[in-house]
């Protein structure tokens, strides 16, 4: 999809630092999500990925920095009043809640919303995306397969009618086969109008994807560009897209 | 009296008595599912909510058992003892919530549960220290009237504690699964802080989940105080530590499986009372306990071994 490159800003880090305790997780991060995109972040283990999902919904606040949605600061607002302006999480780990019907997970996903016509109309939106969640409607979530949370999970967070989807780790544990599906249907649900920013440790899939990407490594941003700049670019290639070289490799390791 | 007209007899006290401590009960499992904190100070809330009806009879001029009413001043006196208790109890459950445990929640460790504790004790001595620690005579305007089966005997008050119950039992069951703030308790209690990223207000949830629970243990409080027409400042520690161990037995955090264990307990006391010896009565309760929970750790209905995941 070509991006009018006039797009507004939709989510902005500006400078950004967070903590926890003594702990410096994000190093004065900046990135910048706009309308229509989708953004991904990539990186090994432990540099802040998580944190940066964490810190966009509010459930971390940066000790510095500024975080703004849409034109309006809300690294201070509460974590309901970021889901009311349109952001949703799919979890890292699908993280639905298992004794709840997927139907009501579903629901929770709305649950800033009131519950009228709107309602139903995501909801076919949802069963149309996504037929395994409607055969499933009345099944406990902690009963499905880990591909058919992840479907619950995207549909969850498609209640929320949100204009910015983030998603953490959206294939991890998932099969080849439905990791290729999951990657189709962000791409699907992008092209309906919805922003995505998108953490992710398959590089080579999320770079197929996304418009643009940033490398976050041990909290610093090392590297931003177009996905198809990030795909020939020699460090990425060797680090994350399996093309590991010796030298690349120990490289990396200092 | 016959071997089968005491098994009668003791179902209907056990019954009674059960349905008191499921109404206790339901506020410990409702706590711990949210928080996985055990609410000591649940035990006062009710012992405290003894005195509260045992005052709200008082005003409306009713002392001991010599004022009995009939029809709509009855029922009107008798909704008025729950409602207003039920109410001073929900709010004590919340302002312990607010002012002290909100503070501690972030602590790792036995803190919040000590602080229970604790608040448990004051509240008790307080009775102690400014009601007196004598026994009082808790009023009781039910007319006296009895019903008999075989030699059996039920009195007008049991049938009532059992409409009571039921209809508070079905009324939470009712909030927890179909409204929206029972959704939002169930999802935080699964994962509080996928919830939270849903938009759920959590501290509000929990402040929910205290004054639904106190409000119960107002309603036990209530009907204790009728059924045994009797109250002191420590009555809360041996009635809520049965319906402690109802809460385990049924499976902590199990809304069904308190209700569940506080019915068990009811009748096992009960039965123990009559057929072994009263003093047998919370030995046998306590291994009957023991045994669940060696074969069964997470209590009856509870789910085995990962609570959350």
């Amino acid at each position: 999809m070509p991006l009018d490159a006039t797009s507004g800003l939709l989510l902005e880090f500006k400078n950004v630092n967070t903590y926890y305790g003594d702990l410096h997780v994000l190093k004065d991060v900046s990135y910048e999500i706009r309308h229509g995109e989708i953004v991904s972040l990539l990186g090994g283990n432990a540099c802040g990925k998580s944190t940066t999902m964490k810190t966009v919904m509010g459930v971390v606040r940066p000790k510095t920095g500024t975080v703004t949605f849409d034109g309006t600061p809300i690294e201070n607002m509460p974590t309901s009043e970021r889901v009311k302006r349109g952001i949703a999480p799919v979890l890292e780990a699908r993280r639905l809640f298992p004794r709840m019907t997927v139907f009501e997970n579903l629901e929770m996903g709305a649950f800033m919303r009131k519950k009228g016509p709107e309602f139903h109309e995501d909801l076919e939106r949802v069963y149309e995306l996504f037929p395994r969640v409607k055969e499933r409607r009345n099944q406990l979530a902690g009963t499905l397969s880990g591909g058919e949370q992840q479907m619950v999970a995207m549909g969850r967070a498609l209640m929320a009618r949100p204009r910015l989807i983030c998603m953490d780790e959206p294939s991890m544990g998932l099969s080849p086969l439905y990791v290729e599906q999951v990657f189709d249907i962000i791409q699907t649900i992008n092209k309906q109008g919805t922003s995505i920013f998108m953490v992710e440790q398959n590089a080579s899939m999320a770079l197929s994807i996304a418009h643009r990407a940033y490398v976050l490594q041990t909290g610093v941003v090392v590297l931003s560009g177009t996905a198809a700049e990030l795909r020939e670019d020699k460090n990425i290639r060797e680090a994350y897209l399996g093309e590991l070289q010796v030298e690349g490799a120990k490289a990396e390791a200092q | 009296m016959s071997g089968l007209s005491l098994f009668v007899q003791q179902s209907i006290n056990g019954l009674t008595l059960g349905a008191m401590y499921a109404l206790l009960a339901l506020g410990f499992t409702m706590v711990y599912g949210i928080m996985e904190l055990i609410n000591f100070a649940h035990f006062s809330v009710f012992m405290v909510g003894t005195f509260v009806a045992l005052y709200t009879f008082e005003a409306f001029g009713i002392f001991g058992q010599s004022t009995i009413l009939h029809g709509l001043p009855l029922i009107g006196v008798l909704l008025a003892a729950f409602i207003v208790t039920m109410v001073v109890c929900g709010g004590i459950g919340m302002s312990i919530e607010r002012f002290f445990l909100r503070r501690l929640r972030a602590v790792k460790g036995p803190a919040s549960m000590i602080t229970t504790i604790g608040i448990s004790y004051i509240l008790s001595n307080s009775v102690l220290l400014f009601i007196g620690g004598q026994g009082f005579n808790f009023p009781n305007p039910i007319p006296p009237v009895r019903f008999h089966f075989g030699q059996a005997v039920m009195q007008v008050e049991q049938p009532l504690i059992w409409v009571v119950s039921a209809v508070l039992m079905l009324g939470l069951t009712y909030f927890v699964q179909a409204t929206k703030l029972g959704k939002a308790m169930r999802a935080t209690a699964q994962d509080p802080e996928a919830a939270r990223m849903m938009g759920v207000d959590v501290d509000r949830v929990i402040l929910t989940s205290f004054f639904l629970g106190s409000a119960l243990a107002g309603a036990a409080a209530v009907i204790f105080g009728l059924y045994y027409e009797y109250t002191n400042f420590y009555i809360g520690f041996d009635a809520g530590l049965r319906a402690f161990t109802a809460a385990v037995l049924g499976g902590i955090g199990n809304v069904p499986g308190a209700m569940l264990g506080g019915l068990l307990i009811g009748i096992i006391e009960t039965m123990t009372s009559q057929f072994i010896s009263t003093n047998w009565a919370e030995v046998v309760i306590f291994s009957i306990l023991v045994i669940v929970l060696v074969f069964r750790p997470a209590g009856l209905l509870g789910r085995v071994a990962p609570n959350k995941s």
